[in-house]
């Protein structure tokens, strides 16, 4: 019996041994992917007795998200505060107990929490954990400028709609807004209020990296872009405009039909955004050709930038909900995609990149919204430093585009966005066919010798154009960002 | 030392254990406990001496290590539903008063000779199954969490599986021993008694919708028929027909097939049918809430855990983020507060108490007490293994109770009763065993 009873024994240990590997599994190899999962409250709780960074902007002193402390039950935990409420909710997020976290309180939770795996932070965590001292996370510095933002949300006035300024030299993200704005210190409490949507829009969606609208006429630039780097036309290549342009036996028409305007060159089509001309360039040339071209400035993929990948969208053309690049030439109308029609749909923040490329010379810059991480005794974790995306047209092009763009500005249609320095802009209407249901654009860059801002900005349900409705709002920004 | 003597030594070491225990969850919760806490440590010392006394009088020579190693796994518990919930923590601690009355009584009947209990090995056996249908009775019959393993009497509520669990290895060691030679034949008409007991298990198993204690009796059968005939084809077969019953069970069966699917996959990406709202809803926020909120637990504890009283189980509103903490998921608890270094200090405990137990099967005598002691030892494994490898998603959750650790009223009695079982078999062996009774381990 007893070679029988130490069997069983063995089996009964090997049972209870193997617990301890399966524990093993949990605590140590599979540990960081359960902390990852969005449903673990326990972690996100947990995280709450941590004394979280905080996050200002750029002038390193408005506060975006600041703690306040709370005694629960013999513990001290740091809740969220957001001093500046609405002003930067879709770039700074929130983090609450009860919602999974957005924003940059969601992607750069680790070095906020101080649990980012840097050998140095994990041993003093660690001790800190021993002592019994509080976790103290590192403090977030953003580069959204606050005087401009302010401006900028006031502009938009409430309107749904979206206005991106970046620093084209650096990528740097001056100001982000997304409109309707919502207040973060309701998302523990009262989500639905935070919620409800505002002149029949949703506030929780940023709209500046995640909204996908018709660029219009703003994309002209990078039809634009596309033509002079074909080789095939030079700025000075001449058309003659009739008020519409044929394709596939059928008249596609301009903005207004009633007034051709004869001969004319590239400039003086972009000047006036006139549909034709850009018709015959993209037939020319090919959609798939124009679709290269708008890759180089970073559509389809998604745009690089510190926010949570699922709170931005890739631009490019859409087909049943999704992104869709051709095979060939005949699946696309190549007329209508050159000024922007087609299934194109773009994000403002993708917009901004190309303005922001034609003022840089052609280069794009990787979009950036944090400028530093600094641990809490002041050393710096993590600094940005301006990194270039792509080369998305030659410097001589760029300086091409970028003049015609000055025309739209001082003698064209984008008039509104004009400032006391040269100014160089693009306007954009995207016509849904129901009366006042236009999206309205207007792209730009100032000063023109050497640009310290390009902006995009978007309104949905607009009935006038990009030129009269966003160009004034692109104006304002501008002016508070350079000042 | 005498054997008596060495417990007495390792009590006083589990004592001080305690009472490192009591004093971190109270520095640590201090704001929300009070200093009584401290009173425990002494508290329970005070009760294990008690039970030692009890030892020393009526099983002198028996294991010295065992009753140790459970004041260290009922402090394990109590020290943690202490910090979950002080009134639970003092509930739990007259239920051990309780354990220690009833394994003193026990020592105390049986104490010149348990192998009468040969005798009555049917009213055992009846006794157990009786209990086994208890809860599937009307009007006393309580569903909790899906399984029906409850019996209300009045204010009185208990889970009879726990001792119809030692009542059935009671029968078992007594018909086994008896029945051993002609079964060992293997001629298909002494198969009957097998396909009976395997007909029990799936019963149980339908009635109580509960697949752990099914699992639970029957791996204690197969064990201990494989001690006694020596034939592992018996076991072998007695495997397949219970997996082939559970299989058909889970086609009849949906509570024990949502088990299965939940064990399989907790996480889903997309919403998937919920039953409990009627609606669509991710399974981890739906059937599988409890498994995947007590792994978060468990991860979270990590290599050293968050300390004894620091670890996350409520929200700031003190709203639970983990159900049937103190039960089901005490494991989970203990993890996440003593990290894999304290929990597998704690499997190390679970593993002690076995081999202890295991040792003292080898050292009986006769086949009834060889018999008897397998079948505690090895119900007491299985039985940790199937709760503790349920929350670890191992095997599919169910909800026992981890013996001596879990909060719960029978299952701490009966396990007190178990161990005075082992007691009062390796104090027999011990005593008649000719080798000397100093300084024997």
């Amino acid at each position: 019996m007893n070679r029988q009873i130490t069997r069983v024994a063995v089996v009964a240990l090997i049972l209870l041994a193997s617990l301890i590997l399966a524990t093993t599994y949990w605590q140590a190899y599979a540990a960081p992917d359960l902390a990852d999962k969005q449903d673990n409250s326990i972690q996100r709780v947990a995280e709450f007795t941590v004394k979280r960074g905080e996050i200002y902007a750029a002038d390193g002193r408005t506060l975006l998200a600041a703690n306040k402390v709370e005694k629960v039950a013999g513990q001290t935990l740091y809740f969220r505060t957001y001093p500046s409420r609405g002003l930067a909710a879709h770039i700074v997020g929130y983090s609450t107990q009860v919602r999974s976290r957005a924003g940059l309180e969601r992607s750069e939770n680790d070095f906020l929490t101080g649990s980012n795996s840097n050998l140095n932070t994990v041993v003093e965590t660690t001790l800190d954990k021993l002592r019994g001292a509080t976790v103290e996370g590192n403090d977030v510095y953003t580069t959204i400028r606050p005087g401009a933002q302010r401006m900028a949300l006031n502009a938009l006035g409430g309107r749904c709609g979206a206005a991106v300024a970046l620093e084209p030299r650096t990528g740097k993200v001056l100001v982000s807004v997304s409109s309707p704005t919502y207040d973060p210190n309701l998302i523990e409490d009262n989500f639905a209020a935070a919620a409800r949507a505002k002149f029949g829009c949703q506030p929780l969606l940023n709209r500046v990296t995640a909204g996908l609208y018709a660029p219009g006429s703003t994309f002209k630039v990078v039809t634009g872009a596309a033509a002079l780097d074909s080789g095939e036309f030079t700025p000075e290549s001449t058309f003659v405009d009739p008020g519409y342009c044929e394709e596939y036996g059928k008249r596609v028409n301009n903005y207004d039909t009633s007034a051709p305007f004869g001969g004319v060159n590239l400039v003086q089509a972009m000047q006036f955004s006139i549909n034709s001309v850009f018709c015959n360039i993209g037939k020319a040339i090919g959609g798939i050709e124009i679709l290269d071209a708008s890759k180089r400035f970073g559509f389809y993929s998604v745009p690089p930038l510190e926010t949570p990948v699922n709170e931005r969208s890739a631009s490019g053309l859409y087909d049943k909900g999704r992104l869709f690049f051709p095979k060939d030439d005949t699946q696309i109308d190549p007329g209508r995609l050159a000024f922007g029609q087609e299934r194109m749909l773009v994000t403002p923040l993708q917009m901004a990149m190309v303005s922001a490329a034609i003022a840089n010379g052609g280069r794009v810059m990787r979009p950036h919204v944090v400028d530093r991480i600094v641990a809490p005794d002041g050393t710096v974790v993590v600094r940005q430093k301006p990194d270039e995306l792509a080369e998305a047209a030659e410097a001589d092009h760029a300086r091409s585009l970028a003049e015609m763009m000055e025309r739209v500005v001082c003698c064209g249609t984008g008039a509104a966005g004009k400032l006391s320095v040269p100014t160089a802009g693009k306007t954009g209407t995207a016509e849904t066919g129901i009366r006042g249901r236009n999206t309205t654009w207007f792209i730009a860059f100032a000063p023109v010798e050497s640009p310290r801002v390009a902006v995009a900005v978007v309104l949905e349900r607009q009935s006038g154009t990009g030129g009269s409705t966003a160009a004034p709002i692109a104006r304002q920004i501008m002016q508070a960002l350079i000042g | 030392m005498t054997l008596r003597n060495r417990e007495l030594v390792n009590l006083f070491v589990v004592a001080v254990i305690t009472g490192l225990g009591f004093a971190s969850v109270y520095i640590a919760r201090q704001e929300v406990v009070s200093t009584a806490s401290l009173s425990y440590a002494l508290f329970f010392f005070g009760l294990y001496v008690a039970a030692h006394a009890v030892a020393r009088l009526t099983v002198p020579h028996a294991d010295p290590y065992l009753l140790p190693l459970t004041g260290l796994l009922t402090a394990f518990g109590v020290t943690e539903i202490y910090r979950l919930d002080p009134d639970n923590a003092f509930r739990q601690g007259l239920w051990i008063v309780v354990g220690v009355a009833a394994f003193s009584a026990t020592l105390i009947l049986l104490r010149h000779d348990f192998r009468r209990l040969e005798s009555y090995k049917y009213i055992f056996g009846v006794t157990a199954i009786g209990l086994l249908i208890l809860p599937a009775l009307p009007l006393i019959g309580q569903t909790v969490n899906g399984a029906r393993l409850w019996v209300k009497a009045g204010p009185l509520q208990f889970q009879p599986g726990e001792l119809a669990k030692i009542f059935l290895i009671v029968f078992l060691a007594g018909y086994l021993r008896e029945k051993r030679e002609v079964l060992a034949q293997g001629r298909l008409k002494d198969f009957g008694p097998l396909l009976a007991i395997w007909g029990a298990a799936m019963l149980v198993l339908v009635e109580t919708n509960d697949l752990g204690s099914a699992l639970l009796y029957f791996g204690i059968f197969l064990a201990m028929l494989y001690v006694a005939t020596a034939k592992p084809w018996f076991a072998g077969a007695g495997m397949v027909l219970f997996v082939a019953g559970a299989a058909v069970v889970y086609q009849l069966v949906s509570r024990v097939e949502t088990r299965v699917t939940i064990w399989l996959h907790p996480w889903t990406d997309e919403k998937v049918f919920c039953a409990q709202t009627g609606g669509l809803a991710l399974r981890q926020e739906c059937d599988s809430y409890q498994l995947v909120k007590s792994l978060y637990s468990i991860g979270n504890g990590g290599f050293g855990g968050k300390g004894l009283g620091k670890g996350t189980f409520s929200n700031s509103g003190g709203d639970p983020l983990i159900p049937y903490l103190n039960t089901d998921f005490i494991y989970s608890a203990l993890a996440q507060e003593l990290g894999l270094i304290g929990i597998a200090a704690l499997m190390l405990v679970f593993m002690l108490f076995c081999l202890r137990g295991f040792r003292i099967a080898l050292l009986a005598q006769d086949g009834f007490s060889k018999l008897l002691a397998l079948g505690l030892t090895f119900g007491f494994a299985l039985q940790t293994f199937i709760i503790v490898g349920g929350v670890l998603r191992v095997i599919p959750l169910t909800g026992i109770t981890l013996p001596f650790v879990s909060y719960g009223g029978s299952s701490v009695v009966a396990n007190f009763i178990l161990l005075a079982g082992l007691l009062l078999v390796s104090n027999r062996a011990n005593a008649t065993a000719n080798i000397p009774m100093e300084g024997r381990p």
